[in-house]
């Protein structure tokens, strides 16, 4: 009865092609946005917006870059997070190098060259493609983290590769506490989600989709294939690199390699997995499901074995952790593979037709 | 020369115990289709649970053949409860539930066996062969000796196997073409059930391997790892390609562990040590640039 379109009739193309065709979809978006910039900051404490909303956001973003790559690019990889490590790694060396340079550039050259280092690893995805291209990212993965950690450069002679990251200052102004931090990553993350959302229904997303359905069926109607692949690993490296430098601004402070391990890009590819793969909406769920389930067990597992009496270590969480992560990803596999995205969507259908189902 | 002999050949026997972790993927591959990435987990399981086993009072008979019959029980419910579930997917959905499949190991193997790194005795001890070393002054461990002929036993006993059983022929039959197998009466899900059997046991004996070298623990998952080049370099679907192809991997990360450091390190200064952790990765992705297919992988041919 709400959530429908009837009566809304495109007049002119412009219409037809928006972002969000459906005037509900539309209001929704900027209620949400308005929640996110106006509600969130006078009601969340310290603890929300450091713990949870910023790394929700920081992630989300990583999740959009990989979901670019490989829901809707169709080419798995394993190694978003050293994509991350090297938006990080470049932001404070351009902060670092360049005199005065504005924090905001700097993420953009994070992003640049982390999209530029993206490109020389997705070379090999002419040639190669599935679990081959697995192996060539895993590849990008531990060269790239042993490399920050070895050449003494990157981090400016720290010892063992830590990075303290500079202040952020934008305009004069410093976003020092975590509201005004949150604020930044939040204006940050919806330009480029919107900006991504625009990407997939444009030209460039219909070819990468067309791709990663069959690319032989897409070369033959006329789309370039290692221009559309080098592509979609550049946008994706691109985000990640800035989620990267995100991470080390504006969430952690002081990052050393090692902390963007295989482990962290598993993370992400089960945040794309679960949250539904070549969704926009989808990365933000992964990202919210993956981030909360960890803090909901810390909580639920010790309540639940106080329960029934049982022995309980914080080593057992850790282990019950992994393995929750890995049966639900067999299960969306297996019963949604289009993840939480996809039910959302169902959701709106079966809205659509409420209250007479027919 | 002597030296870098002795790097050679120990590299090429610890390049023997990546060949026994890859030769479980290329079995399961080649049946089925489907690239296990759960089978460095599955090479922590079984070492878990033999160790587990052996803490419980078992004698080493016992508790391999208990850890046998797990990995099996394993296998076959991982093929019934989620391969068979996944059929007519992509290969990357199949590939993505594996990645899942290999976190669910790895949280319940530690959960059901305990987590602290043990030892693992089985008999063998890791100390150089003493002919060896007075006659020609080289360090080659009796233990590398010895997993090297387990493995060639093993492979010997699987070619054998798949050359003149029934079941091997079966098998060989649905690695060639599911439905033509499927057509003149194979069991197809009987058959997988028997891989994911075999490929338990073959990770059985190389968890056993390398907990004795190395302890168990979870590291071993991440060493399991380094099997994904060895398979780039050998070819997915060859037998032989997973061991040529480990020992290429163990020889030359030995060798650029070794020698680049040192060379880096009067190029550009500083320490550059842990060269082993990507060297494969890197070398299988140049692999790869040459000859996609692998060294004895089959040429794939796409059709539209």
């Amino acid at each position: 009865m709400l959530y429908r379109e009837a009566g809304q009739f495109k007049s002119s193309y412009a219409a037809d092609q928006q972002l969000f065709p459906i005037r509900q979809d539309r209001i929704g978006i900027i209620l949400l946005l308005a929640v996110a910039f106006l509600v969130i900051p006078l009601v969340a404490g310290e603890y929300w917006f450091s713990a949870i909303l910023i790394p929700f956001l920081i992630f989300a973003l990583a999740a959009l870059g990989l979901n670019i790559l490989t829901g809707y690019a169709g080419q798995l990889s394993l190694g978003s997070a050293a994509f991350m490590a090297v938006g990080a790694y470049a932001a404070y060396n351009f902060q670092l190098r360049v005199e005065g340079i504005p924090i905001l550039f700097s993420f953009i050259g994070a992003g640049l060259t982390a999209a530029g280092v993206g490109i020389l690893f997705g070379l090999p995805s002419l040639w190669i493609k599935g679990f081959y291209l697995a192996v060539a990212t895993l590849a990008a993965q531990f060269f790239i983290v042993w490399c920050l950690t070895k050449f003494p450069w990157f981090s400016n002679h720290s010892s063992s590769g830590v990075i303290s990251a500079q202040k952020v200052v934008i305009l004069g102004h410093v976003f020092a506490s975590p509201r005004e931090k949150y604020l930044l990553v939040l204006s940050i993350v919806a330009v480029l989600a919107l900006a991504a959302k625009n990407m997939a229904r444009s030209s460039t997303g219909r070819a990468w989709m067309a791709v990663r359905d069959m690319d032989v069926a897409a070369e033959v109607i006329g789309i370039r294939l290692l221009p559309t692949k080098l592509l979609a690993f550049a946008v994706s490296s691109f985000y990640c690199g800035v989620a990267g430098a995100l991470y080390a601004f504006c969430y952690l402070g002081s990052v050393e390699p090692d902390g963007f391990s295989l482990d962290m890009s598993f993370r992400i590819l089960f945040m794309i997995i679960i949250g539904g793969m070549g969704s926009i909406l989808g990365s933000f769920l992964g990202a919210a499901f993956i981030l909360l389930l960890p803090i909901f067990l810390d909580i639920a597992l010790p309540w639940l074995a106080g329960l029934f009496g049982l022995p309980f270590s914080n080593a057992t969480v850790s282990h019950i952790q992994i393995l929750v992560f890995g049966a639900l990803i067999m299960f969306f596999l297996i019963v949604e593979p289009h993840g939480l995205a996809r039910l959302w969507q169902i959701g709106k259908e079966k809205l659509r037709l409420w209250p007479f189902p027919h | 020369m002597r030296f870098f002999l002795e790097v050679l050949i120990s590299g090429l026997l610890s390049g023997v115990m990546y060949s026994l972790v890859a030769l479980g993927f290329v079995l399961i591959y080649k049946a089925s289709g489907v690239f296990n990435f759960a089978q460095g987990a599955m090479v922590y399981l079984a070492a878990l649970a033999v160790v587990g086993c052996m803490e419980k009072g078992a004698p080493l008979w016992l508790a391999v053949l208990l850890a046998f019959g797990i990995m099996t029980l394993f296998g076959i419910a991982t093929e019934k409860f989620v391969l068979r579930k996944l059929v007519n997917q992509p290969p990357i959905a199949l590939f993505m539930a594996t990645i899942g499949l290999a976190f669910f190991i790895e949280g319940l193997a530690p959960m059901v066996f305990g987590s602290d790194p043990r030892a693992l005795d089985i008999g063998i001890v890791d100390e150089p062969i003493e002919a060896i070393l007075n006659g020609w002054g080289m360090v080659i461990s009796k233990f590398d000796l010895a997993a090297a002929a387990i493995a060639a036993v093993l492979v010997t006993t699987l070619a054998l196997f798949f050359q003149y059983t029934r079941i091997g022929r079966a098998l060989r039959a649905v690695a060639d073409d599911h439905q033509a197998a499927l057509s003149i009466g194979i069991p197809l899900q009987h058959i997988w059930a028997i891989v994911w059997g075999v490929a338990g046991f073959v990770a059985l004996v190389a968890g056993m391997l390398w907990g004795a070298r190395n302890g168990v623990q979870f590291a071993l998952t991440f060493t399991a790892l380094k099997a994904l080049p060895v398979l780039i370099i050998g070819g997915f679907t060859s037998v032989p390609g997973a061991i040529v192809g480990g020992l290429i991997i163990g020889a030359s990360e030995k060798l650029a562990e070794i020698y680049l450091p040192a060379l880096m390190q009067s190029a550009f200064g500083g320490n550059f040590g842990g060269i082993e952790g990507w060297f494969p990765y890197v070398l299988a992705l140049g692999f790869l640039l040459v000859r996609p297919e692998g060294l004895f992988g089959e040429k794939h041919i796409d059709r539209v």
